[in-house]
């Protein structure tokens, strides 16, 4: 038996828009293990985004308990969010999100400055995740003077760079080409094998969902289907 | 976030916007450079007046019996100031009896004046100070002689049409000849130049070197005053408490002599360099009460653009904040971040302002009389308002960053 690092029991979401409240999540109950590696898919809508975005503790449930690493997020406030994404959750967006006036090593360095870590500390860090997404000589490029690809390692570098519980990627090939996006998968791949790197991914592709090892599928709300794919162990 | 750290990314945020920035710290910029040009020339000004001005005018440890102050303090009604005009003027005869009664403790002069049009070998020099003088008055205002003579006592007990002339009445008139032994006239009557005084500089500007000076005795009476009139009474004493003596004795000597009772008021007047002074400490205090409505105003139209440009910043960078959030910056990282770029932004107009100040006082006193003083005071309020307008102005736009919601904020396009 697993560690289990997620749970949520009866995760519910709503948003008031106008008059009208709509529930983008309807109680989800869901376990993830630790070094899983999930895939969250479902059609626009079905609530993706906003159990990555309560997963991620960037927002709190309306209704509903949400566990990580077995500590209750749901009733976090502000600031101790701030904390459990510092330390517990590193991101990886489909537009990259980095600072675009900053180097590379700089925007990998940034968890690591909201860490408290001293600077040198901090940079040595940063330089060693940087080198394991293969960016040891791109260090000093701002994001502007890289491809895609090379953006998105950078973020994926920032992600791990507080050696967080969950790796959490949301779309991060939605705006790459097939040949980059492989790479991607490929970097992904990796950290799951060689780090055991827990990592939950949204997206709606399924040749990139068949990466992971379980694909939970959204649908108005609800999971609609679990299953473990073919790299299931 | 170390507050270091946050410094580091300000400064870099204004090397990035380098013109967006400048215009931000205008205001901090101009307020501080009022503040310390204002305070450093006030300043100047100041010490001028107590260590120049009043020694110039007054010279020191001295005081001058005038029928009326020439300096007036405050508001006075109309009817004070007839009172003050129908005063009985100051006589030869109160000359020789206050001289009589200190000769030996101090110097004494006599010295009325007037302003005259001085005639030369067909040229002319207007608006000419003459002054109809004892011979004591050359050692109390400690005026040299720099070619020639002054004249003597018994040249003013006989009246004697003689006269010693200013450096700048001398180089109109006598540029390539001799002064001394011409005859130069002062209004209708002809003067020998026996003298020529050395240069007495000048005050705010004005020169202080165009003068002829000539015994009262002699006819200069006639140009100055009325017949036996004389406008000042100048005595030097050795020391500061024994001025204060002999004011007290000079004043129980015109009080008899003008019959007044006790109680009844002086109707003369004696002044030191004190009373200039209070004019000037008055003066003062209108120019430093002036000042922080100067400042305060230049600082307040900075801090709202300082805050515009912040709030500018927080929109243009929503997206950024966004990231931090999500990278685990709090509440507070944020706020802080955006403060210490305001603060950033009005401290380096604050310093710029005090560079420029400090400039500015030293042209006014390259480039005119007025003397400048930088204290250093003033610059220490100097950054700690640029400190301040940045904090207080950056405050709402920090408290706006801080409180976006991430989700929103990594949204934004």
């Amino acid at each position: 038996m697993t560690d289990v690092i997620i749970k949520t029991l009866g995760l519910t979401r709503e948003y008031a828009m106008g008059a009208e409240v709509v529930r983008a999540l309807r109680g989800v109950d869901l376990e993830i293990a630790s070094n899983d590696y999930v895939a969250i898919m479902g059609p626009s809508g079905s609530g993706k985004s906003t159990i990555m975005n309560l997963i991620g503790c960037l927002d709190t449930p309306t209704a509903g308990q949400y566990w990580l690493n077995g500590v209750e997020v749901s009733k976090m406030t502000d600031d101790e969010l701030a904390r459990v994404r510092n330390q517990e959750i590193g991101f990886v967006f489909q537009t990259f999100n980095l600072l675009p006036r900053a180097t590379a090593l700089h925007n990998v360095e940034l968890p690591l400055v909201y860490a408290g870590i001293p600077a040198k500390a901090r940079r040595e860090r940063a330089k060693a995740a940087l080198a394991s997404c293969g960016l040891a000589d791109r260090m000093d490029h701002k994001p502007n003077e890289l491809s895609g690809g090379q953006r998105q390692r950078v973020a994926i570098a920032r992600a791990l760079v507080t050696e967080p519980s969950i790796i959490l990627a949301d779309e991060p090939t939605g705006n790459l080409d097939s040949t980059t996006s492989e790479e991607i998968m490929k970097v992904l791949a990796e950290l799951h094998e060689t780090r055991g790197q827990t990592i939950i991914m949204v997206t709606h592709e399924h040749d990139i969902a068949a990466h992971a090892h379980r694909v939970v599928t959204l649908h108005d709300g609800l999971v609609s289907s679990d299953s473990r794919g073919a790299k299931a162990a | 976030m170390p507050l270091f750290e946050a410094v580091r990314l300000a400064l870099g945020m204004i090397r990035a916007q380098k013109l967006k920035s400048f215009f931000s710290l205008v205001g901090a910029f101009v307020g501080v450079t009022f503040l310390i040009a204002v305070v450093s020339i006030v300043n100047g000004m100041d010490r001028y007046m107590k260590e120049d001005f009043a020694g110039k005018l007054f010279g020191v440890n001295t005081f001058t019996v005038v029928y009326r102050p020439r300096v007036q303090i405050g508001d006075m009604s109309l009817e004070e100031r007839r009172a003050l005009r129908r005063r009985p003027r100051l006589t030869e005869d109160d000359y020789d009896a206050v001289r009589e009664r200190l000769a030996d403790r101090a110097i004494i002069a006599a010295e009325s004046q007037n302003r005259v049009m001085v005639y030369y070998g067909g040229r002319r020099s207007r608006n000419v100070t003459a002054q109809g003088v004892s011979e004591t008055f050359f050692r109390i205002r400690s005026i040299d002689i720099a070619q020639g003579r002054a004249f003597t006592g018994q040249e003013v007990e006989r009246g004697a049409n003689v006269a010693v002339i200013g450096q700048d009445v001398a180089k109109r008139f006598f540029a390539e000849v001799d002064p001394l032994g011409r005859w130069i006239r002062v209004a209708n009557f002809q003067f020998r130049v026996v003298g020529v005084a050395a240069s007495q500089g000048n005050v705010f500007g004005e020169s202080l070197d165009k003068f002829v000076i000539a015994p009262y005795t002699s006819q200069m009476a006639k140009l100055v005053n009325p017949h036996n009139i004389v406008d000042f009474i100048t005595v030097k004493a050795a020391s500061l408490p024994e001025m204060r003596a002999l004011m007290t004795e000079a004043e129980a000597l015109m009080r008899t002599r003008r019959h007044l009772r006790p109680g009844q008021p002086n109707n003369f007047h004696l002044e030191t360099a004190d009373d200039v002074l209070d004019f000037w400490a008055k003066i003062a205090k209108v120019l430093y009460m002036a000042l922080p409505m100067l400042v305060g105003i230049s600082l307040v139209v900075g801090g709202i653009v300082i805050m515009n440009i912040m709030l500018m910043a927080v929109a243009e960078r929503t997206r950024e904040i966004g990231i931090r959030k999500a990278l685990g910056a709090r509440r507070r990282d944020i706020l802080r971040q955006f403060l210490v770029e305001a603060a950033t932004l009005s401290t380096a107009g604050a310093l710029l302002g005090i560079g420029t100040g400090m400039a500015m006082a030293k042209a006014v006193e390259a480039l005119s009389p007025l003397p400048a003083s930088i204290s250093p005071w003033s610059i220490g309020v100097g950054i700690l308002l640029g400190v301040g307008v940045g904090v207080v102005f950056g405050v709402y736009p920090a408290s706006r960053a801080s409180r976006l919601d991430p989700i929103a904020a990594l949204r934004f396009e």
